[in-house]
């Protein structure tokens, strides 16, 4: 949010004043949306919750069971794995992300010859589909694909693996893809933060004589600040949500190796059918993003005004 | 600083050529046959040209098939989403609707939930309604889902068009329908082309909702099909790369015919 409204014009004109009186055509210019999005968002949501301290098969009634479906997570192995390869892959997905699409931005800031060509080319995957991303990575995951071609030639033929397949390193060959996808995205996000930064300070602080260094530390990275807030909450919520790209390469597998909150969920719900329980793990993933969409809205309320 | 230019390219063209690679990669394994990769393995140079893996692809795997399918699905997703939250945004930034922040902000916060959250109801409430593994449920769940967030990024930008020139179209005897569709409306377009580029992108690419609402392998769209394909040809990876190529040609359209706007949309589409 913050970039764009950046540098749009802060003339935000008020509404004009008009009798408390409003026509039909009005209210149903709010309510037909907000009917909408309550039916299909807001209505299932709540029944996700209810969901979630029951035990259902999904044809006979669910059965209440309270807290059971949350006591049960503390024995269920899988559940540990998930919730750590959750976390695994919100610090390295996240934090990955974040500090290579800021190099990539400084990298390619500044206006100059090819630069739009390098931008385009890393940004091109970004309007991939992540089930498309995934199989054009298979491609060169499989044991007689390009990587385990290219170790061969320089002399790494021990490291040559079947990299979906081996447990120890299914989820990382997945989130290789991932990467390739989000860091252009971040790229444009911070490309367009360093956009909005005054020349002038870079005037100042070289007349100063600081490095580049000292530029990036004092002036670029404080000016950075609300794009970065930005960048933290869409890398968070883009982990918690990241479904596809594990989904159609490993379906969470081998042995669960590569199963996150999002995986285990759905199968949970649509393979193993168990509908309750699986609703409490949409319930975890839920408080997990919690804090962040708190603070987004927050955020997009003080902007807002 | 010659040094450093050079420097410079040579840093920023290897980093666009390893990112290029896994496409170029895919491109040439969609054009060999079937037998070349059999034989000499799919990380070795092409020793064929063929356009059978995009035959297969489009025509018995389903590719042809699942594209109707996505734009069927796509289209009026698009469309539908960006009037409602059009016409929602308008009555919430150019009027005093009471509470009308409050209901932005609850709008907006419905799409950032976890999808999670809602799939086990969403698909019981598409079976209840009748519409379960239809391409109507998939429209209306994207629609509802996306809503908040359109209607929060374009009212934020109806709110920054000028009061005088609604002032004047109301003194001239509009009513809020006219002032909405000839005044308001072809002013949010750069807004309103930017969301759209995206929000093609987005529910083209889709793969949850699809799989959540959807069984029937014959109503799934191209990025489910993708999916599907990789399962029905196992190791006929020239089938497969054709498959993911023909998946990523409407989106990357899009992103040639609106690439300035789809690049500005992301920025501002920060919470997706």
């Amino acid at each position: 949010m913050a970039v764009l409204t950046a540098d749009r014009p802060k003339t935000a004109a008020r509404a004009p004043k008009r009798p408390r009186r409003f026509s039909p055509v009005l209210l149903a210019f709010v309510l037909v949306p907000l009917v909408v999005e309550g039916f299909w968002v807001f209505w299932p949501a709540l029944q996700g919750f209810y969901l979630a301290l029951t035990n259902w098969d999904g044809v006979s009634a669910p059965t209440f069971v309270g807290a059971g479906n949350f006591a049960e997570m503390f024995s269920d192995d899988i559940f540990k794995t998930a919730a750590l390869d959750t976390v695994i892959w919100l610090v390295l997905f996240g934090g990955l992300s974040a500090v290579g699409g800021l190099a990539l931005a400084t990298l390619l800031q500044k206006e100059r010859r090819g630069v739009g060509f390098y931008r385009a080319a890393l940004f091109t995957p970004v309007v991939f589909s992540l089930v498309a991303t995934s199989l054009i990575w298979q491609v060169s995951y499989q044991p007689d694909g390009v990587v385990n071609k290219v170790l061969g030639a320089v002399g790494l033929g021990s490291w040559q693996h079947a990299w979906l397949a081996d447990p120890k390193t299914a989820l990382y060959a997945v989130l290789v893809p991932a990467l390739w996808r989000q860091l252009g995205y971040v790229m444009v996000l911070y490309l367009a933060g360093l956009k909005g930064i005054d020349p002038a300070l870079y005037e100042a602080a070289k007349l100063d004589g600081a490095t580049a260094w000292q530029q990036f530390r004092n002036v670029t990275w404080p000016q950075l600040r609300s794009v970065n807030s930005v960048v933290l909450s869409v890398i968070i919520i883009d982990s918690l949500r990241s479904f596809d790209v594990i989904w159609s390469m490993t379906k969470g597998g081998p042995y669960h190796s590569s199963e996150v909150l999002s995986t285990y969920m759905y199968a949970t719900a649509f393979q193993s059918l168990r509908l309750g329980y699986a609703s409490a793990l949409a319930v975890v993933i839920f408080v997990l993003a919690f804090g962040v969409i708190v603070t987004y809205l927050v955020r997009a309320f003080r902007e807002d005004s | 600083m010659k040094t450093r230019t050079a420097g410079f390219h040579l840093l920023a063209g290897g980093l666009s050529v390893l990112w290029l690679l896994p496409i170029l990669l895919v491109l040439t394994t969609s054009v060999r046959s079937f037998s070349d990769i059999a034989s000499n393995g799919l990380g070795a140079l092409p020793a064929s040209f063929t356009l059978d893996g995009f035959g297969q692809a489009w025509g018995d795997g389903g590719g042809g098939h699942a594209m109707l399918n996505s734009l069927l699905v796509t289209i009026p997703t698009v469309l539908l989403a960006l009037l409602l939250s059009s016409v929602a945004a308008f009555a919430l930034s150019r009027y005093d609707i009471p509470f009308r922040r409050t209901i932005i902000l609850v709008m907006l916060s419905g799409n950032l939930l976890p999808p999670q959250i809602l799939l086990v109801p969403v698909a019981k409430l598409a079976e209840l309604l009748g519409i379960y593994d239809t391409l109507t449920a998939l429209i209306v769940v994207q629609v509802g889902f996306g809503l908040g967030f359109y209607t929060f990024v374009l009212q934020g930008f109806m709110r920054s068009i000028p009061g005088e020139i609604q002032q004047a179209a109301l003194i001239d005897g509009a009513g809020v329908a006219q002032i909405f569709w000839r005044i308001i409306l072809p002013m949010t377009r750069p807004a309103l082309a930017a969301l759209g580029a995206l929000a093609f992108t987005w529910t083209f690419n889709d793969l949850l909702w699809s799989i959540t609402v959807l069984r029937t392998g014959t109503v799934m769209p191209v990025t489910p099909a993708l999916l599907g394909l990789q399962g029905q040809y196992v190791s006929n990876w020239n089938v497969i790369a054709a498959g993911s190529v023909i998946a990523a040609v409407p989106t990357v359209a899009v992103f040639l015919r609106f690439q300035k706007h789809f690049i500005s949309g992301l920025a501002i589409g920060a919470i997706k």
